[in-house]
């Protein structure tokens, strides 16, 4: 349970002269549920996206499942699932053919497919609407979706990029049932948001402000060295001293 | 007014900010002239041929010295026997060959009459049509040498004079064919593309909220590719007169009004494309597939229009760059004035207001 | 080659749900095939020539009469005044106007020779030309009858020395313009459909949002690429072999050469194509950018490529751009596949550019295909 699945060390990224991100330092373990939080424009996504193999970092070091983020990219990708704020599940294929593209595409047997993939379809509740397109479903069930395909196999790390984006408080709670179960189950999950009520629900939060790791500590820790009881609040204090704004 | 310049500042930066949209404005047209003015032209030169002489006497040789300085054959290696020929062909290595016959010069000596044999690969008929004139002439003009003057030997010499072209400059067919198409792109498919990319982000809806009339926010999106359309138009004239020594004939001033006539009937098209499309690919695939596939084949300046079947001819009736381009030719190249005109221009004119009425009711029509 | 399999079933699905797709296949080679070659006509026949005869001679008549019989000219009008003829051909009425001097007949038989006048609308393009060669043609063609008349006067008094020409017109020897047309129209839409497909489709799931999610995957840069192109090849061979068709059943044109050696080059060009399109989606990020970008470039190509115009009428660097566009090749290969009968051995040359061409646009898209930035 204290193995760091995710470490960095100074880890930058910069555009010209403009620093996205600047020397982050942080470690995350296993099986935690990790909240990285930030206003827009804050430097999180860009953060992430480096984590995942999918941006070049302009310095520092980092590695991800044991696997070191400059040379050893493919090897976290087979490692890790991915949730981006747009879903991206195909939305002209049904519920069950985005499965199969996706165990396909992470190794698993035509078996273990469909097997799993009855199991998700049980667990969620889909039933008749697993033949639909994706397209068709109500964006609730989408996210829901999406973040089990992202864990379908059974990865060590899941990175979810805003998922909560646009849906009503009830589909909000039941997505986070999700997460906990995930992690629960030793997945490791490693989730941005800007929505502050989510922080309570992570074991570990950062907040990054102006590209820079701004704290880093568990929800209660944080409300107490700011002298506060929301999250809200916590935020506020930090994104005040923030100089950059907007994305 | 000052709420319209602002609009129309916007969208200018929309424009002048996205470095393919520019490649589109203002690359194509330049790329098109100098395309159309150096490299394309609708002459036949350099026609690969060989020769197949059995004869080797002074009458073929003669013969195979005239072809050659003509600069409209390029000789290529000698064949031996019609099999060679055909792989030539096949080959696409020449397009004609020249037989003489071994007796040539003996023949024209005892019978008075030779013969020779040309082959033509008549899988591009217009060339072969082109070689037998050229041989033609060549050959009947070496028989005339042959028979000293003072014999009867008829000789009707056409003086060819070129009307509006005196120079032989070969770009002038195309630039009014290239003027229209380029409008075309710019005000239909352009205009058509930035009204429904507000559409999609949603800030057209954000547009109609405000103070403005709808129509006052369609004009604004219009306007500034008015603007850029007269530039290009500037542009395109500046190329032709330095770049392709294309003389302006008749008067800038009309030349310029029968132009923006043709604008406003372009821009029309493309609100109208806007208005009843909601995804920027399909206004631009409307406007490329419905207005720019027609107006290449249908205006007349890269295909003849009465050689077409008669549906054809209607529908280039109903396009109005048909119309342009006649006013085009007619008042750049020709000098002609608005007496010539008068009647096209009152159709383009009257396709014009119809156009924009229409475009303008539809939209009010969709908001409601 | 697992991984592989999984991407091809998925972009077939989606590609059989997308409607748009399944009309391009069908219904654009054929309207483009049909109505095309109605259009794109080179021909030149009704040329209008408007006649200024001073003369009224029996010659000038015979001359008039000769021009009109011959087919390719209509008779739009004869005036005693040039100026008349003139508004003729101002008013887009007369291409042509053949002016006959006064003492044409008189002049031509005492002198042997004489001047006419012809003026050519210079700017109504390839039309005025051709005719003005045609008219030329008919001429001499006259001035030769006249010779024929008087040479039985003069018969065994000098020998003339006479070259007579026969002429054969192989492959296509009605000389019917469709034969030339349509093989080369297959080919532009062969080249609008495939150098447009790919680049709008990856740029598509760049827009969406689907191509980051593969970008963390672990699929390997080839299969993904792989995984595009082969299904677009396939709707590439299909469109093809609708054209063909089309072109049968339509124009009743059967390839003269092998049909497989037809194939052949459309398969290497197509992959030629869809590594362009490809190479274009690396550098898009929308799907109007990428339109944008391929829409400049297709132009070039298709105006270059010698269907339009010939190449060997190009300057010499026109000629060198020309033969950097792999439209140029398939199109200067088609119709002596299909009309003369040329097989592989005859047209090895432009299956090697074409086969260059599709390795180097492929391998620039590859390269520059980035799964990280």
């Amino acid at each position: 349970m204290d193995k760091p699945v995710i470490i960095c060390k100074d880890l930058t990224k910069q555009f010209g002269k403009f620093k996205a991100v600047d020397r982050i330092t942080f470690d995350v373990y296993q099986g935690e549920i990790f909240g990285f939080l930030g206003a827009n424009g804050a430097g999180k996504t860009t953060a992430m996206r480096m984590l995942c193999g999918l941006s070049f970092p302009t310095s520092g070091e980092a590695s991800v499942a044991g696997f070191d983020v400059y040379k050893q990219k493919e090897k976290i990708k087979a490692s890790i699932g991915y949730m981006s704020q747009k879903f991206s599940l195909y939305e002209n294929l049904t519920v069950f053919e985005n499965i199969e593209f996706y165990g396909g595409v992470y190794g698993l047997s035509r078996t273990e497919i469909k097997q799993r993939g009855e199991e998700m379809v049980s667990t969620l509740g889909l039933g008749k609407e697993a033949k639909k397109l994706v397209g068709e479903l109500p964006p609730g069930w989408k996210q829901k979706l999406a973040f089990s395909v992202a864990i379908f196999h059974r990865p060590k790390i899941v990175f979810l990029d805003e998922p909560t984006g646009g849906v009503d408080p009830i589909t909000r709670r039941q997505f986070w049932d999700l997460i906990y179960e995930a992690a629960s189950g030793g997945i490791t999950v490693f989730v941005t948001t800007h929505y502050m009520d989510e922080a309570e629900y992570c074991n570990r939060i950062s907040v990054m402000v102006d590209g820079r790791v701004a704290a880093l500590d568990t929800p209660a820790n944080l409300k107490k060295e700011f002298n506060t009881g929301s999250m809200d609040d916590v935020f506020y204090q930090l994104a005040r001293r923030a100089q950059r704004t907007g994305d | 007014m000052k709420q319209l310049l602002a609009f129309i500042q916007k969208e200018f930066y929309h424009v002048f900010r996205d470095k393919r949209t520019l490649l589109i404005l203002f690359g194509l047209p330049v790329v098109q002239i100098i395309l159309f003015g150096f490299a394309l032209n609708s002459e036949v030169k350099n026609i690969g041929i060989s020769v197949l002489d059995n004869a080797h006497d002074i009458n073929s040789q003669k013969i195979i010295e005239r072809i050659a300085t003509s600069s409209y054959f390029l000789f290529k290696e000698p064949v031996r026997n019609y099999s060679e020929i055909e792989k030539r062909f096949k080959e696409s290595s020449i397009k004609c060959a020249l037989i003489f016959p071994p007796d040539f010069s003996s023949d024209m000596m005892r019978t008075g009459n030779a013969q020779v044999q040309v082959i033509t690969d008549a899988s591009d008929p217009n060339t072969a049509t082109i070689v037998v004139n050229y041989l033609n002439a060549i050959i009947s003009g070496y028989q005339k040498e042959l028979n000293p003057v003072g014999n009867v030997s008829y000789r009707i010499i056409p003086e060819v004079r070129l009307l509006y072209n005196e120079e032989q400059n070969g770009s002038l067919n195309f630039i009014p064919g290239v003027i229209a198409l380029i409008f075309m792109i710019v005000c239909t498919a352009l205009t058509s593309v930035s009204v429904v990319r507000e559409k999609e982000l949603g800030t057209m809806e954000i547009l109609l909220v405000s103070p403005f009339s709808p129509v006052m926010v369609l004009l604004a999106k219009a306007i500034p590719y008015l603007v850029l359309s007269v530039i290009n138009f500037i542009i395109i004239l500046m190329l032709s007169v330095y770049l392709l020594d294309v003389q302006i004939k008749g008067s800038l001033l009309l030349l310029f009004i029968e132009s923006i006539i043709f604008i406003i009937t372009c821009l029309s098209l493309g609100l109208l494309i806007s208005n009843v499309t909601n995804s920027q690919q399909s206004a631009m695939l409307m406007s490329m597939m419905g207005m720019m596939l027609p107006t290449l084949l249908f205006t007349g300046f890269m295909f003849p229009i009465e050689n077409m079947p008669l549906i054809f001819q209607v529908i280039s009736h109903i396009i109005p760059s048909s119309y342009y381009y006649i006013i085009i030719k007619a008042v750049m190249l020709k000098g002609l004035g608005f007496s010539y005109i008068w009647k096209e221009t009152l159709i383009l004119s009257g396709m014009s207001i119809f156009l924009l009425a229409v475009a303008l009711k539809n939209f009010k029509i969709r908001l409601s | 080659m697992k991984v592989l399999g999984f991407l091809l079933q998925k972009e077939f699905r989606q590609m059989f749900r997308d409607k748009t797709i399944l009309a391009m296949m069908f219904m654009v080679p054929t309207v483009q095939l049909i109505i095309l070659p109605l259009a794109a006509n080179f021909e030149v026949k009704n040329i209008n020539v408007a006649f200024v005869d001073h003369d009224h001679s029996t010659y000038s008549q015979k001359l008039v009469n000769k021009i009109a019989s011959s087919g390719y000219f209509r008779v739009v009008g004869s005036s005693t005044s040039y100026n008349d003829a003139l508004i003729l051909v101002e008013k887009n009425e007369a291409d042509i106007v053949l002016e006959i001097p006064a003492g044409f007949e008189r002049n031509l038989i005492r002198e042997g020779s004489q001047k006419v006048n012809l003026s050519v609308d210079a700017i109504n393009g390839t039309k005025s030309a051709i005719g003005g060669g045609y008219l030329t043609a008919v001429l001499a063609d006259f001035s030769n009858s006249l010779d024929v008349n008087t040479k039985t006067h003069f018969a065994g008094r000098e020998k003339m020395q006479g070259i007579s020409i026969t002429y054969s017109d192989w492959f296509n020897p009605k000389k019917e313009y469709k034969y030339y047309m349509v093989p080369g129209i297959l080919v532009l839409l062969l080249t609008m459909v495939g150098g447009f497909i790919t680049a709008l489709n990856i740029v598509r799931e760049k827009e969406i949002g689907t191509i980051e999610q593969i970008n963390v995957t672990p699929i390997k840069k080839w299969q993904f690429i792989l995984g595009k192109l082969i299904p677009f090849w396939i709707v590439g061979m299909i469109v093809f072999t609708v054209g063909l068709t089309v072109m049968y059943i339509v124009y009743a044109i059967f390839p003269k050469g092998s049909i497989a050696v037809l194939y052949l080059f459309a398969a290497v060009y197509l992959v030629a194509l869809l590594g362009f399109g490809l190479l274009i989606s690396t550098f898009s990020n929308t799907q109007l950018q990428a339109m944008f970008v391929a829409f400049f470039f297709m132009m070039i190509f298709m105006l270059m490529s010698g269907f339009f115009t010939s190449v060997d009428s190009m300057p010499p660097w026109a000629r060198q751009i020309s033969n950097m566009t792999p439209v140029t090749h398939f199109i200067s290969v088609v119709r002596p596949i299909v009309l003369k009968g040329s097989g592989l051995l005859e047209t090895k040359m432009e299956m090697l550019y074409l086969a260059g061409f599709a390795v180097l646009l492929n391998g620039l898209a590859i390269l520059n295909y980035r799964k990280t930035t």
